[in-house]
């Protein structure tokens, strides 16, 4: 560079202390851990909700909540863990090891990058305060259908503004990491050989653009229908309520995959790391994850087989939602590929991640299930369906979040876990989430519904076990909790690459990352999914 | 020697409070809201509070970024990423407003038609499906449609024009055409301030002649909620390029560096294009 002036630093680039360093944030790394921590209160907070169900479920008959109370509870469970707790962690996993991973020296927009964190307490704010509002919180499932939202009282109100600015949180997230992947990757580090995790979150930034804007829209037809006299959801003024579902779902598939795609991602480092060999077909998983990018906008009426739309609308909808199983299961078949004759070993990473690989593809398997239009007729809103989204979202999206912390820790904080801690997590977890979510298969095949705080006799047993899971699983938590704070504080000095088989650039810097690692870029050589080999240049600081 | 496409530095902003101000104004906003929509007094208090916040985080952090690009921090890679943000920003709105089209699509080709057929004769026994509606099936409120072929066409008209006239501000701009690139500016800025004055003579008139309200219907929400965030989004529009009228008198692009000219350009096309599918699709077919 011909002349390298003053300016071009900014004034103040060491680090601040105290409450303003987490306040005023510009850094990547910290940023992403105010994510990480309030996602994890989120998880403890929606997990407590979830409790209170599992309580009251515990036995037919009321015995803990009324019904309207029951309802704000599982709405309000649905919404927090996804736009509370499994949304903001993968941002924050985004935002520490983007720039990590491609040798970027920050997020593109490092001010906008705070704002979209700092956008999240006030509308958790508005979401958990709207217990105390009149009429209470959102008692419209978290899918918040209408006819169901346009009534409702002022709790309903409070969730959609906290939607708008959860939404203008996730887009300018978003904005960050696409920019941040497609302008400020080291040279060297080509798309079609950069990490896997870039990949999926990359895809996962372009759905996000794109559909929560569309559910800006659908909440606020509901409030515009609730407040201010239209008619979108309403037959009278020539609305219909189905509109709504339309709407909502194109948002709301996708969703799916924004939990989704990044938990992918996460698997396709931790796998090979702990097989010691490249993770196979590289090529074929960024086509896999780029055409979910494509097909996730073609299956949202799988959401409403019940709504008697006409029968070619099903069959459409039916055959592209077994098409979409199939890139998923080019992923699943690459991981077992991987893993097939590696030199394995089984930390608690790899143990999460192959934990992930089997429940997904339960899940997977029982998603296929109910996009059988005539099955669907059969399961629809049952604890069937249930049981089917906590396989892909529990054992799924948050298992691989837990292997992802585990597996970054030592680069973050610059001390080992403890791994007889974490392999107990991973078991207790692994069992306990079987125990509460396998019997509501069960439960639903015969016949139990979904958001109800009483059920027929026939089903107690079912509901006993699945409490008594719950409560452990939820306990089981605590144990990761204690393990972090423990090992932040005592953990044993990480080295530079605690894992053998670790190849990405974030393992290439020192430990713990250097608060600004980067600031020049580096030059690189790399191989497929980031495998780093060479490196010149690149500073820290 | 480095190219500015090779440039190995990139300008990471120091810590900054504006985010957290702006985080505080929208909780005012969202909190202020949902408590006026329940007509509780409070609310308004709390919406100009978030109001007079949000105004102030804009000028401040605006202000921050302009100090910046004018102390030269900015290069070649900072632009760049300035002009993905903007494009992807618009495609966010892109998709806002994809959800209300989905909607006018939705109503006009199912429910309506749907409502008047012979399945729902029990229900609305006098109800017949058309476009536009002259009354809902289940309301008792008679309206006009607004027509296709007076106001709004020529507010196609001016938006149209304003599309060339900061086309043309544009290429003074990068010419170095001072004047043409003042004049054309502060025409485009006329235009979209006459656009929303001849919008608001329409919705007067739709309003007190046409008996056409936000709660007439299919018809009357569809016009109302697309022309309405349409002509939120030209007032935006207005501001942001008056704002950039301003910079430019007081000498900020030059014919490399002007990124704020072109988003607001941008952000304008986008502007009319979404009009030019609401004319076809809510105005004229
Ligand atoms: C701590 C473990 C969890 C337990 C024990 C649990 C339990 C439950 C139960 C019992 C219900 C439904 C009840 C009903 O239909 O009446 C439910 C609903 C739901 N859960 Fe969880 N959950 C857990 C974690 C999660 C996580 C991590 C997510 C991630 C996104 C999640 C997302 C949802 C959603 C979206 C619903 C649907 C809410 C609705 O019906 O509107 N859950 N959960
Ligand atoms: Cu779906």
């Amino acid at each position: 560079m011909a002349t390298v002036t003053d300016t071009q630093h900014a004034p103040h680039s060491h680090k601040p202390s105290g409450l303003s360093r987490w306040l005023t944030a510009t850094n990547h790394k910290d940023i992403g851990t105010l994510y990480l921590w309030f996602s994890f209160t989120m998880f403890l907070s929606g997990g407590v909700m979830a409790l209170c169900i599992r309580a009251e479920l515990f036995h037919p008959g009321l015995q803990f909540f009324q019904p309207e109370l029951f309802n704000q509870f599982t709405t309000l469970h649905g919404l927090i863990m996804v736009f509370g707790a499994i949304m903001p962690a993968f941002t924050g996993l985004a935002n520490w090891m983007l720039p990590l991973m491609i040798g970027a020296p920050d997020m593109a927009f490092a001010r906008m990058n705070n704002w979209s964190f700092w956008l999240l307490p006030p509308a958790a704010l508005l979401l958990l305060t709207s217990f105390a509002v009149p009429g209470g919180a959102a008692a419209a499932g978290w899918t918040l259908y209408a006819p169901l939202s346009t009534q409702m009282g002022m709790g309903m109100d409070m969730t959609i503004f906290a939607i708008h600015i959860m939404g203008i949180s996730s887009i300018m997230g978003s904005i960050n990491i696409i920019v941040t992947i497609l302008n400020l990757r080291a040279p060297g580090m080509t798309l079609m050989k950069m990490p896997m995790f870039a990949w999926a979150t990359l895809i996962t930034a372009y759905l996000i653009i794109a559909v929560m804007p569309v559910l800006a829209g659908a909440v606020t037809m509901v409030l515009t229908d609730r407040h201010f006299g239209t008619h979108f959801f309403n037959a009278a003024g020539g609305g219909d309520p189905i509109l709504y579902q339309h709407v909502f779902w194109f948002f709301g598939h996708p969703e799916v995959y924004i939990m989704a795609l990044p938990a992918f991602g996460i698997v396709s480092h931790v796998i090979p790391t702990f097989a010691r060999k490249p993770l196979f077909g590289y090529t074929s998983m960024v086509y896999a994850t780029s055409s979910i990018g494509i097909l996730s906008f073609m299956v949202w009426a799988h959401h409403m087989f019940a709504t008697g739309m006409p029968a070619t609308a099903q069959l459409f909808f039916m055959y592209a939602t077994m098409l979409i199983a199939v890139p998923t299961g080019v992923k699943v078949f690459n991981w077992i590929a991987t893993m097939w004759e590696g030199a394995m070993t089984f930390e608690t990473p790899m143990l999460f991640a192959i934990g992930f690989i089997m429940l997904f593809t339960i899940g997977g398997l029982s998603g296929v299930t109910l996009s059988v239009a005539a099955v669907d007729i059969a399961l629809h809103a049952s604890y069937y369906v249930v049981a089917h989204f906590h396989y892909v979202l529990v054992a799924g999206a948050l298992f691989s979040l837990f292997a992802a912390i585990y597996y970054w820790f030592p680069k973050m904080t610059g001390k080992m876990y403890n791994e007889r801690l974490g392999k107990l997590h991973f078991w207790w977890s692994m069992v306990w989430f079987n125990v509460t979510f396998f019997p509501m298969h069960f439960l639903g095949l015969a016949g139990m519904p979904r958001r109800i705080p009483d059920y027929a006799l026939q089903f107690t047993t079912f509901n006993e076990i699945a409490s008594v899971g719950a409560f452990c699983f939820g306990l089981g938590q605590l144990i990761f909790l204690y393990n972090m704070l423990v090992s932040i504080k005592y953990g044993e000095p990480a080295p530079q690459k605690p894992w053998e088989g670790a190849d990405t650039l974030e393992w290439q810097i020192p430990t713990p990352a250097p608060y600004h690692s980067f600031t020049e870029a580096p030059d690189l050589e790399v191989a497929e999914n980031g495998a780093i080999r060479a490196i010149k240049g690149g500073q820290h600081h | 020697m480095m190219e500015s496409s090779e440039q190995t530095h990139y300008f990471v902003p120091s810590p900054s409070r504006w985010p957290l101000v702006g985080a505080a104004a929208l909780f005012c906003l969202g909190l202020g809201a949902a408590l006026t929509v329940n007509g509780l007094g409070s609310g308004k208090v709390l919406l100009a509070l978030g109001f007079t916040i949000l105004i102030w985080m804009l000028f401040g952090w605006f202000g921050d970024v302009i100090r910046e690009s004018l102390n030269g921090v900015y290069h070649g890679k900072e632009d760049m990423s300035f002009r993905w943000g903007m494009g992807w920003f618009i495609f966010s709105e892109v998709m806002f407003f994809a959800a209300f089209f989905g909607a006018l699509f939705y109503v006009r080709t199912i429910s309506v038609p749907e409502l008047g057929d012979i399945t729902h004769k029990l229900l609305y026994p006098d109800f017949s499906a058309a476009w536009p509606l002259a009354t809902g099936p289940g309301i008792t409120q008679h309206y006009e449609a607004v027509a296709a072929w007076g106001l709004p066409a020529i507010n196609t008209l001016l938006l149209l024009t304003s599309g060339a006239t900061v086309t043309l501000a544009h290429w003074g701009l990068i010419r170095g055409q001072r004047r043409q690139l003042v004049l054309g500016l502060l025409l485009t800025v006329l235009l979209g301030a006459s656009f929303l004055t001849l919008q608001f003579i329409e919705y007067h008139h739709a309003l007190t002649e046409l008996n056409l309200t936000l709660s007439a219907g299919a018809y009357g929400m569809t016009f109302y909620m697309l022309t309405g965030f349409h002509g939120l989004h030209v007032l935006l529009g207005t501001i942001i390029l008056f704002v950039v009228l301003l910079r430019v008198l007081r000498g900020h692009f030059d014919e490399h560096n002007h990124f704020a000219f072109e988003a607001a350009a941008w952000y304008w096309h986008f502007v009319d294009v979404v009009w030019l599918l609401l004319f076809v699709f809510v105005y004229w077919l």
